[in-house]
């Protein structure tokens, strides 16, 4: 049996069995929490990992699928099934046009009009009390049955995003090992040459921006299932940093990465926070202590320590960028390289 | 008269307030190897960049085969058959070799926006990436990461990367810069060995190489076309020894 397929068995089996190990209802609510976030970070880590652009601005896809929804069936009326994909359809035609106005910058510039675009997006939920509810939000009477399903109880619930999040995962899996993912990440490592070998760096970059804004989307719309509530908060910058982080935190430009930094900020925020009030304190912490230790992200650096400690001859890895912190400096000198 | 691979007329860049290039016009025929060279800061590289449309001329044309390039940017002209080598290596140096000119093929092949079968499942652009290292002599080192290999095997695959897409007009910058005088003779070699079907113009410092390679020279000088015209005539000419060859 192939390794990706066993690795793939492996974490269905896990997915499956989970919420019957944690049998509580409120661990198995937590876990469906963890996957829509992971999918989230996962999508924002095609722009972050893979294409070496960092955006403060994911919240924008993410939220604005989830008002989307909301107000497709709330005010609207519309059947569920429908509201998701029209939810979906709205959040990555947003991208579709955020992103050429992002795509004129990169580095630094890329994130300041991404933040800006995110802002305007929380700006407008906030304000335009007619539409969005202003600061009151939108709440949806129950959770919706799309396809007809039943999924309003924690345990349906969990498998919907299971599944929702083993596809999404899959795609992504196909994405990463593709001739586009190829030549996404020739983009982020030398954009100058990868123009000089013929391929279209800016048609690359939007279109890996618009997969981004499709993912979040969907994320969006599991994240407002979940809640049957949407409030701007789902729109703010605290929102999409937080994605960021995940991404970041884990290691961006791996799959497993940005799972695993969902995993860790979703769990300290959930779960430390019944039992330290500065819980945002020990977010901290452990970002500093994951930037002295392992700047890559936990996901690599823990593979790093794994073969010093084990002894085997390390391997450089083809797919990860050589920091993260270094994704965002390395950018923004970019343009300076064409001496 | 025929027409020329690369036809530049009236070109012109000024970076700020100082000319880079001035009023410079080439005729390059068909299969020729033309040599620039040319002092320091003569503007050679940004004549490349101007041919590449890294950089916007203020003023003239770049025509390829009769088709003016001048709308068209540096992607497309790559597909029109243009090619080039950085004097400054310019690699994917966490890839392995092989990847690297996988990556040059992609960029004129329709299955680079594939995002969803495996680029390893593409055994002929795998094919054609190998034997275009084993033409430069790097099959043993095709599967090694760019950034385990040596300087000299690093020219190789800058090589490799443009000869593997099969240009029309392929443009050197400084191919043996920084070479020792061994590793210079076999990249000369391998320069020999191009098919005449594709055009060459070189930049290099290196006279005694380019001198023997090239069948005509264009010198450069602040910018301006100085000399033009054969190895012979070039050398002979006083000019040269003034701006370049120093006395």
């Amino acid at each position: 049996m192939s390794r990706p397929l066993a690795t793939a068995l492996v974490l269905a089996l896990g997915l499956a069995v989970l919420p019957w190990l944690l049998g509580n209802e409120f661990y198995v609510n937590l876990t469906s929490q963890i996957l829509i976030y992971a999918l989230a970070a996962l999508s924002l880590n095609i722009l972050v990992g893979y294409a070496g652009l960092t955006s403060l601005g994911h919240a924008a896809y993410f939220g604005g699928a989830a008002y989307a929804c909301a107000w497709l069936i709330s005010r609207g009326g519309v059947d569920p099934t429908v509201a998701a994909v029209g939810a979906v359809a709205f959040g990555t035609a947003l991208a579709a046009v955020f992103g050429v106005l992002s795509l004129r910058a990169t580095g630094l510039g890329f994130l300041m009009i991404t933040l800006a675009l995110g802002q305007i997006m929380w700006g407008l939920a906030y304000r335009w009390n007619g539409l969005t509810g202003g600061d009151n939000g939108m709440r949806m009477g129950a959770r919706p049955a799309p396809l007809g399903l039943d999924i309003s109880r924690p345990m349906p619930f969990y498998y919907f995003t299971a599944i929702v999040f083993g596809v999404a995962l899959f795609c992504l899996w196909r994405l990463a090992r593709s001739p586009f993912g190829a030549s996404l990440r020739g983009t982020r490592d030398q954009p100058r040459r990868m123009r000089m070998l013929g391929h279209n760096v800016w048609l690359v970059q939007w279109v890996a921006f618009v997969m981004a804004g499709f993912w979040g989307s969907i994320a969006g719309v599991l994240f407002v299932y979940y809640n049957q509530f949407i409030s701007p908060n789902t729109l703010a910058l605290q929102q999409s940093a937080e994605i960021l982080l995940m991404s970041i935190l884990g290691g961006a430009g791996s799959l497993a990465g940005p799972i695993v930094g969902a995993v860790v900020i979703t769990l300290v925020k959930n779960l430390a926070s019944s039992y330290v009030d500065r819980w945002n304190t020990l977010l901290g912490v452990i970002f500093v202590v994951s930037v002295m230790f392992m700047p890559e992200g936990l996901v690599p650096g823990s593979q790093r320590l794994w073969r010093r400690f084990t002894g085997t001859a390390a391997k450089p890895q083809a797919d990860a960028p050589p920091s993260n912190a270094g994704a965002l400096v390395r950018r923004s000198s970019g343009r300076s390289e064409g001496a | 008269m025929s027409e020329a691979a690369l036809h530049i007329e009236g070109l012109s860049k000024r970076f700020g307030g100082l000319p880079a290039i001035q009023d410079v016009s080439l005729r390059v025929m068909p299969g020729e190897r033309r040599l620039i060279i040319g002092p320091n800061g003569a503007g050679k590289t940004t004549l490349f960049n101007l041919i590449t449309g890294d950089l916007r001329p203020d003023a003239g044309s770049v025509r390829l085969f009769g088709e003016d390039l001048s709308p068209l940017p540096t992607q497309q002209r790559i597909h029109k058959g243009l090619a080039r080598t950085y004097q400054i290596l310019t690699l994917f140096p966490r890839e392995t070799l092989v990847h690297n000119v996988v990556l040059a093929l992609l960029g004129l092949a329709p299955q680079r926006w594939n995002s969803w079968s495996a680029l390893v499942g593409y055994g002929a652009l795998f094919e054609a990436a190998r034997a275009a290292l084993a033409d430069v002599g790097l099959a043993e080192r095709a599967d090694r990461i760019v950034a385990e290999t040596s300087y000299g095997e690093r020219r190789r695959l800058e090589l490799a990367m443009a000869l593997a897409q099969k240009p029309k007009i392929l443009l050197l910058d400084e191919p043996l810069a920084g070479l020792s005088q061994e590793e210079r003779q076999s990249i000369q070699a391998l320069l020999t060995k191009i098919p005449r079907d594709v055009t060459i113009v070189m930049i290099e410092h290196d006279m005694d190489v380019a001198l023997a390679y090239a069948e005509r020279i264009t010198v450069l000088h602040y910018g301006q076309v100085i000399v033009e015209g054969t190895r012979a005539e070039v050398v002979a000419d006083p000019r040269t020894k003034e701006v370049y060859l120093g006395d």
